[in-house]
């Protein structure tokens, strides 16, 4: 056992247990590392949202570039933050207009692409006996059909129409179960991951594998 | 009332459709238009954001001033900001300073460690959901079972059979399950996001959906 010399590793210990204290019940040290974290990330946020957004993005091209056209975008910015203002709340209407207008423009035509005509590509791919991979072609061919055919609200489902739709429930189930246990094993992980960092990094303990 | 409600719903139409056409016309000058809107954006974004900061300072601070429910806390909140903010103007935000100190030892083990308490309530919220009632949760509790096993070495060393059966291992069931039936779910799901993202683009493009414009006349 090699106790970690950092000051830094035991405020980590301190707050990690300090979550970690809320699977007991929600406790003053949880609710003390829950408004520390909202305020220190909000903080970081201002910071990065300095250095790297406005900086970069508005004051040298518009101070040092001399890219006074800059003035526009910022002035629809603020125009946003009028939200503030109960009087001038309607002034947020016009750059919620351009943003709004403009990317549904543009997502438009490339949600079209890659949100349905890839995923159909992907679908529509040699399909039969004669190789495995074929056979499991099918299988997620009769899978898509079936899944959409059940999210297909605007006939009853009965008949040949609800028993593909009930087909399609057997697939969403698997799926669903799929990506539960995907997402419990990585928060087990993480959760291993703090358990190691408190044992290895902070206590010295060295864990064997 | 054409100021504060036609107005922003032409600006919205005309939007919507030069950068809806800018897509297929493959020409530096539509290219442009695609800059011109990602620039722009990013600066009213940017803008925007104050807003956020503004709303989360104000929420606690009258929190503070009104000594509501659990007020002290609020303060903790609002010390950690300038601390942060002090911090880098005095350190700067390269590693080493003080900035990346707060980052490395408040900010990400608080986050990590969060998270990781999810894996407690997902597990406390499988025990209702897996309770194999009819056929498909059963289908529901296998899936998720092999797929927890298959990520882990003990689901490779307890499939014995795997030696007379090639192929058949969990952790090899595990990835079929992933990338056939999981994967037909997940893209007919993707096709309906994608056919509905289109339609709800469609209606703020076409002022049918005006939310945004809030509840004032």
């Amino acid at each position: 056992m090699h106790l970690s010399p950092s000051i830094g590793v035991w405020v980590a210990v301190f707050l990690t247990l300090c979550v970690l204290s809320f699977l007991y019940k929600d406790n003053p040290f949880y609710k003390f590392a829950e408004h520390l974290v909202v305020g220190v990330s909000v903080g970081y946020g201002m910071v990065l949202w300095y250095t790297q957004g406005i900086l970069p993005k508005f004051i040298t091209p518009f101070f040092k570039e001399g890219k006074y056209i800059y003035i526009v975008p910022a002035i629809l910015g603020i125009m946003i933050t009028m939200q503030l203002v109960r009087k001038y709340a309607w002034l947020a209407r016009f750059p919620m207009a351009f943003l709004l207008g403009a990317s549904s423009g543009i997502g438009l035509p490339r949600t079209m692409q890659a949100g349905v005509i890839k995923q159909l590509e992907a679908t529509m791919v040699p399909m039969g006996f004669s190789r495995l991979q074929y056979i499991w072609n099918i299988v997620i061919f009769v899978g898509v059909l079936s899944v959409l055919i059940y999210f297909f609200f605007s006939k009853e489902h009965k008949g040949v129409f609800g028993g593909i739709a009930n087909i399609g429930i057997w697939y969403l189930m698997i799926g669903f179960g799929a990506t539960f246990g995907y997402t419990v094993m990585a928060r087990l992980s993480l959760f291993i991951g703090r358990v190691l960092f408190i044992i290895q990094t902070a206590l010295g303990i060295q864990v064997a594998g | 009332m054409f100021l504060k409600r036609q107005l922003p719903l032409l600006i919205t139409l005309v939007c919507g459709i030069i950068w809806g056409v800018q897509y297929f016309i493959p020409h530096p000058a539509s290219e442009a238009v695609y800059s011109f809107y990602t620039d722009w954006g990013l600066v009213i974004g940017l803008f925007a954001s104050i807003l956020g900061f503004v709303s989360i300072i104000r929420l606690h601070y009258m929190k503070v001033r009104h000594h509501a429910k659990n007020w002290q806390f609020s303060v903790v909140t609002l010390s950690a900001m300038p601390v942060m903010i002090v911090a880098a103007i005095l350190t700067g935000t390269e590693s080493g300073g003080a900035f990346m100190w707060l980052y490395n030892y408040v900010e990400v083990p608080i986050e990590a460690t969060m998270f990781s308490l999810l894996a407690f309530y997902i597990a406390s919220a499988a025990y209702r959901a897996f309770r194999a009632r009819s056929a498909q949760a059963a289908a529901l509790l296998v899936a998720a079972a092999i797929v927890m096993l298959g990520r882990v070495p003990v689901g490779a060393q307890i499939s014995f059979w795997s030696h007379l059966f090639p192929g058949t291992s969990i952790p090899q069931i595990a990835s079929w399950i992933l990338n056939v039936p999981n994967m037909a779910a997940k893209r007919a799901i993707n096709l309906g996001v994608g056919l509905g993202m289109m339609m709800v683009s469609l209606k703020i493009i076409l002022g049918i959906e005006r939310t945004y414009l809030g509840g004032q006349e």
